[in-house]
């Protein structure tokens, strides 16, 4: 089941169960977002408040730049809290266009 | 070795689940299948089976301790009847679909309104679908063979499902009868210690019964439905195993004097006693009429069914349950619908009995084989009868 996001029904383990520990890596639950966040970096005081508070923790510093905050987007859900949350507004939240 | 006693079949059901040594018994009481957990606890009690009997607060609770015990690898036991089978329903579901081994008796009882605490079908036929095991006993002896039978297919790796025994309401749960009762040697000979496909255990992790996403849950239902198709081979197995262990032989469908017969009549239960009476009472006056006795309905055994309706010019079937709204009763349903397309099907007529304790004596498989002998004469089928309905 590991190999495959998508198991063939003999791949599945007996009744479903997950048999390897955090194989929910796997699965690339970004993929129903609707929205995902923006950065306007020049405006980020790299406070963390963005990182403490997204419920998913796929904001981290340094997946992308050196030192700032950014979201994965293979889990990023897009609900806009890290945006709602940021003292200096400086995330914005921007239509997934495909 | 065996010992010949006299017993109440619920209590030979309990006696059966102690010589399984069973590790954990959660149960709520409800007639007529209180007898079983009565005896159990008190077999918990007294020392002599050494078991966990969780007094749960409900049958609701009953199935879910029986899921987390099954889970962690312990040999599982539960019984129920009626409204207390319905309000399990949904955990139900979740023990075969975790392809938990969980055994449990269902004392076959009526379904509410209005109440009825006495004998049919109608409670097993709502759980049709649920994915399990289920098979049907029609005295004390197979009740208690079936028990300890269960447990081996249950717990076989090939299967790791559910199983269901069914056996009727008062008419046996409260009737004595002789019984041979085996040792425990003779069933530790067969039923081998308990070795889980796959269970809880915090030194190997894993998660049994999670979220399945639309990605995933056709794929598990399909393989549910490939797993228990499949379960059909290990059960004539295991049955052939217990035959040779114990000497009594069970079949998925079983016939009684229907190699030559015109007029068949399928019975599920301990009716199937009374009729083969009957069929005696015929076969003595010259007439061509047999049994069959469906033990098995789910796998639904549709290939040991078609050879054995094969060549009658008439089948009558009986229900024990109304499917209202529908066609005609359950066991029709099934059997009509497995035989449609095939080159030739006999006429089936569907017979309603015994709702909700009705007494169904000799009189009634009279009138039964009666109408059926019109059929085969070139009558028609009609509508399902209900026997001895007041009209």
């Amino acid at each position: 089941m590991a190999q495959s996001a998508k198991p063939k029904w003999t791949e599945l383990a007996p009744g479903a169960a997950i048999v390897e520990p955090a194989s929910a890596r796997q699965n690339r639950t970004g993929d129903w977002r609707s929205q995902r966040p923006v950065w306007e970096h020049e405006k980020c005081i790299r406070c963390g408040v963005c990182v403490a508070f997204c419920p998913e923790g796929c904001v981290h510093f340094g997946q992308q730049q050196e030192g700032l905050p950014s979201a994965d987007l293979e889990y990023c859900k897009g609900c806009g809290i890290c945006a709602h949350e940021c003292p200096t507004a400086c995330i914005s939240m921007v239509e997934e266009e495909e | 070795m065996e010992k010949r006693i006299g017993l109440e079949t619920s209590i030979a059901v309990a006696e059966a689940v102690g010589l399984c040594d069973a590790d954990v018994v959660a149960a709520y009481p409800i007639t007529p299948q209180t007898h079983i957990v009565e005896h159990l606890s008190e077999l918990v009690a007294d020392g002599k089976l050494e078991a966990a009997f969780v007094p749960v607060e409900s049958e609701h609770s009953a199935m879910s301790v029986c899921c987390g015990t099954a889970a962690t690898g312990a040999r599982t036991f539960t019984a129920t009847s009626s409204q207390g089978l319905a309000l399990m329903h949904e955990i139900v579901f979740i023990a075969s679909a975790m392809r938990l081994p969980i055994v449990m008796t269902v004392a076959n009882r009526a379904l509410s309104a209005p109440i009825s605490i006495w004998n049919d079908h109608s409670d097993i036929m709502a759980e049709r679908d649920v994915g399990w095991v289920q098979i049907f006993a029609e005295n004390a002896q197979e009740a208690l063979d079936l028990t300890i039978w269960a447990f081996r297919l249950a717990e076989d790796r090939r299967v790791s499902l559910p199983v269901m025994v069914n056996f009727d309401g008062f008419i046996l749960t409260h009737t004595i009868e002789p019984v041979l009762m085996p040792d425990r040697e003779m069933v530790q000979a067969f039923l081998p210690p308990f070795q889980p496909l796959q269970r809880l255990d915090v030194d190997n992790p894993i998660t049994m019964g999670p979220v399945g996403i639309p990605d995933i849950y056709p794929e598990t239902r399909y393989a549910h439905q490939q797993v228990l198709a499949a379960a059909y081979g290990p059960i004539t197995e295991t049955l052939e195993e217990f035959a040779r262990h114990f000497g009594r032989s069970y079949y998925p469908v079983e016939t009684y004097r229907a190699d030559d017969a015109e007029i068949l009549l399928v019975t599920m239960g301990a009716l199937g006693q009374t009729a083969m009476e009957v069929v005696d009472a015929r076969r003595r006056r010259g007439e061509k009429v047999g049994l069959v006795r469906l033990r098995l309905w789910r796998p639904f055994p549709f290939a040991a069914l078609a050879r054995v309706l094969d060549g009658a010019r008439v089948v009558g079937v009986i229900d024990r349950a109304v499917s209202v709204g529908g066609p005609v009763g359950p066991v029709a349903s099934e059997i009509k619908a497995a035989g449609y397309g095939a080159s030739r099907q006999p006429p089936i007529m569907n017979f309603i009995v015994g709702l909700g304790g009705r007494d169904v004596p000799t009189d009634d498989f009279e009138l039964m084989f009666d109408r059926l002998g019109q059929v085969a004469a070139g009558g028609r089928v009609g509508e399902p009868v209900f026997v001895g309905l007041r009209e």
